[in-house]
């Protein structure tokens, strides 16, 4: 028989006492383990929402972003690259260009490595007066935007017209009574009504579209077109300027207007839109973090509490024993136990409550904060890569809490002077 | 005969709880051989035990030496005399002192705990079959009888093969056949080239003693023999 043969047996004489003790270290583990594993349920729980949060601003910021580009789509092109010889004021006062450029310009720009325009539709573009109906118009050559060959296909902002096809302003419209699928004659070529307009309040109602290649035809302008436009990036800074030198260096020999508003409160709007999901996310994740940091704040404190508490219970505990064991710790010395061995014969006892009730005290944490925390308990701590850590912490904890608790009364029973024990008994 | 116990001049004073000093042992000297079994006779409070603790090193004399085999107990560390007490010493007191959540044959091996003795678990069981407990070895030592309990404590302390036996009123709980058997056993002991000190205060408890010492309020009142 050894001192541990001793620790054991005494532990199942006195059940007691020992079940106590364990009761103490379990408590104190299952409390600290089911605080953490609470938090890390709610650190998951938080993960989750979060994400589905983000997922769902990022839907809805992605839906307004998506309304208010469609929306603002009509609101057009805001570049127009022309001719440097191009007079401002004809466009402006007439809604008409007479200066001319090479179509290929706008391949050269698709073709370029641009960044800050896209969206690119050449276009003719001649304020005239429609010979057989005697109306004053303004007749837009256009055809299917060129695709910038460095990015991603994008949605055009403008169809193109079909040869034999022409889209009229709601203006011309009510002038010539012409509807939909109407026939008529612009300059002695039969086209088809393909599109009505609705009234626009601007140039547009007394606008006719026709494919760019008949138009150039119609105004012996093969290969040759008026303007580009385009769409501006959504960049930072100051764009305009950005793009003049960025198009400059394409294409020499030409000039870009900007038409502001319009594209601007589409930029704005669209920014406001993300903007707005962002802080709505940013709200909800200071909210979940404040709430953990009061749960950390209450956790750090209650869990010395709880250790105390449970040293002290253990403290207690042992003391009691040591009391009770009186005289078996004189005859012991008088047999010839060395205070060590006295020692080991309670510490021994403390750190066995200690490994055991860490044991039991971490599955009943485990449990009761999975449980808690509405969170499986194979996802809390099996299949945690952490805890093993944990538990290790956990048990270094309990059984230096023990040891701790044991110690002063452990060293009592080693110090008893055998003497007086056994003249007193 | 080799002298096992030496005491020499030994005095020990101690608190009477009222402040007063009372002188519990006054130069007392002793030698007990090899094969010899002593007993020292006297009223209660006249200091046996005190003696007893003495000889067993378990309480330091205010004066004097005490020496076992030789040994200068006075010149040890409490721990070196717990070594050495391990294996020199055996002890048989009246309450019997038994562990009480161990078995009759885990308490006589419970000095196997704290010195190595090799053939513990044997001389355990041929101790304990020696004093007739065989068929008790197993059992918690609450259900032995008082007898019973006293041979096994007097087993607990031959196990050590002890050079020096003390007993302290060994036979007080103890009915005469019990306490025949128990004298008998120290007696053995003695036979068998141990030294045995005795204190008591039965006159019939020291009829197998070679010699007995008396001792009246601390001091020598009978000259011991030898």
């Amino acid at each position: 028989m050894k001192i541990w043969g001793m620790i054991w047996r005494e532990i199942a004489f006195r059940k007691l006492n020992f079940g106590l003790a364990l009761f103490s270290v379990s408590a104190a583990v299952a409390c600290l383990v089911g605080t953490l594993t609470l938090l890390q349920a709610d650190e998951r729980r938080t993960d989750r929402l979060l994400a589905e949060k983000e997922a769902e601003v990022a839907k809805a910021g992605a839906g307004l972003e998506d309304a208010i580009r469609r929306i603002t789509k009509g609101l057009g092109f805001n570049v127009i690259i022309l001719p440097e010889d191009q007079n401002l004021n004809e466009m402006h006062l007439e809604g008409s260009l007479s200066k001319q450029m090479p179509e290929e310009y706008v391949h050269r720009l698709a073709k370029s490595k641009i960044v800050t325009v896209n969206h690119l539709l050449p276009t003719v573009m001649k304020k005239l007066t429609w010979p057989e109906t005697g109306l004053s118009v303004v007749l837009y050559g256009i055809r299917g935007e060129v695709p910038l060959q460095h990015r991603d296909p994008k949605k055009p902002l403008l169809d193109t017209v079909p040869e034999g096809t022409m889209n009229i302003g709601h203006h011309v419209s009510q002038k010539l009574g012409l509807r939909q699928g109407d026939e008529t004659v612009l300059l002695d070529q039969k086209f088809s009504v393909g599109k009505v307009h609705g009234e626009r309040g601007n140039i547009d109602d007394g606008t006719v579209w026709i494919n760019l290649a008949k138009a150039q035809e119609l105004l012996g302008m093969q290969n040759l077109i008026h303007a580009i436009q385009a769409l501006e990036c959504h960049c930072a800074g100051d764009r305009i300027s950005q793009i003049r030198a960025e198009i400059a260096g394409i294409l020499p020999g030409t000039q870009v207007v900007e038409r502001g508003p319009p594209a601007l409160a589409r930029a704005e709007a669209r920014d406001r839109a993300r903007q707005s999901a962002e802080d709505a996310l940013a709200r909800a994740v200071a909210s979940r973090r404040e709430l953990r940091g009061q749960r950390e704040a209450f956790a750090a404190v209650l869990a010395p509490l709880i250790c105390v508490g449970a040293a002290v219970w253990i403290g207690f505990l042992m003391l009691g024993n040591v009391r009770e064991r009186r005289a078996e710790i004189g005859i012991l010395r008088a047999i010839g136990f060395r205070s060590s061995q006295i020692l080991l014969l309670f510490l021994g006892k403390a750190v066995l409550f200690g490994i055991v009730g860490t044991v039991l005290g971490f599955v009943a944490g485990a449990l009761a904060g999975a449980s808690l925390g509405e969170m499986p308990v194979g996802l809390a701590w099996l299949q945690d890569p952490e805890a093993p850590v944990h538990f290790g912490l956990a048990l270094s904890l309990a059984v230096a809490l023990s040891v701790f608790a044991g110690w002063i009364p452990a060293l009592s029973a080693a110090r008893q002077d055998p003497a007086l024990v056994l003249q007193e008994v | 005969m080799s002298a096992v116990l030496e005491l020499n001049q030994i005095a020990k004073a101690h608190d009477s709880g009222n402040g007063r000093r009372v002188q519990a042992l006054d130069g007392i000297s002793l030698s007990v051989g090899a094969g010899e079994f002593v007993a020292v006779r006297g009223p209660s409070g006249s200091g046996k035990t005190t003696l007893l603790l003495i000889a067993g090193g378990l309480l330091a004399p205010d004066e004097g030496a005490v020496s076992i085999g030789g040994r200068d107990l006075g010149s040890m560390t409490a721990e070196s005399r717990a070594r050495f007490r391990a294996g020199n010493v055996g002890f048989v007191f009246q309450q019997f002192h038994l562990i009480p959540y161990l078995s009759v044959l885990h308490n006589v091996m419970t000095p196997a705990v704290a010195a190595n003795i090799g053939d513990a678990p044997d001389r355990a069981e041929k101790l304990i079959a020696r004093f007739g407990l065989g068929s008790r070895a197993h059992h918690p030592t609450a259900r032995l009888s008082t007898g019973e309990r006293q041979r096994t404590a007097l087993a607990r302390a031959l196990l050590n093969r002890p050079r020096l036996l003390l007993a302290d009123e060994p036979t007080g709980n103890l009915d005469a056949d019990n306490a025949e058997r128990v004298m008998a056993g120290l007696s053995d002991f003695a036979k068998n080239g141990g030294a045995v000190l005795l204190v008591t205060h039965d006159n019939n408890a020291t009829d197998r003693a070679d010699r007995v010492l008396l001792l009246k309020d601390g001091k020598q009142a009978g000259a011991p023999a030898g």
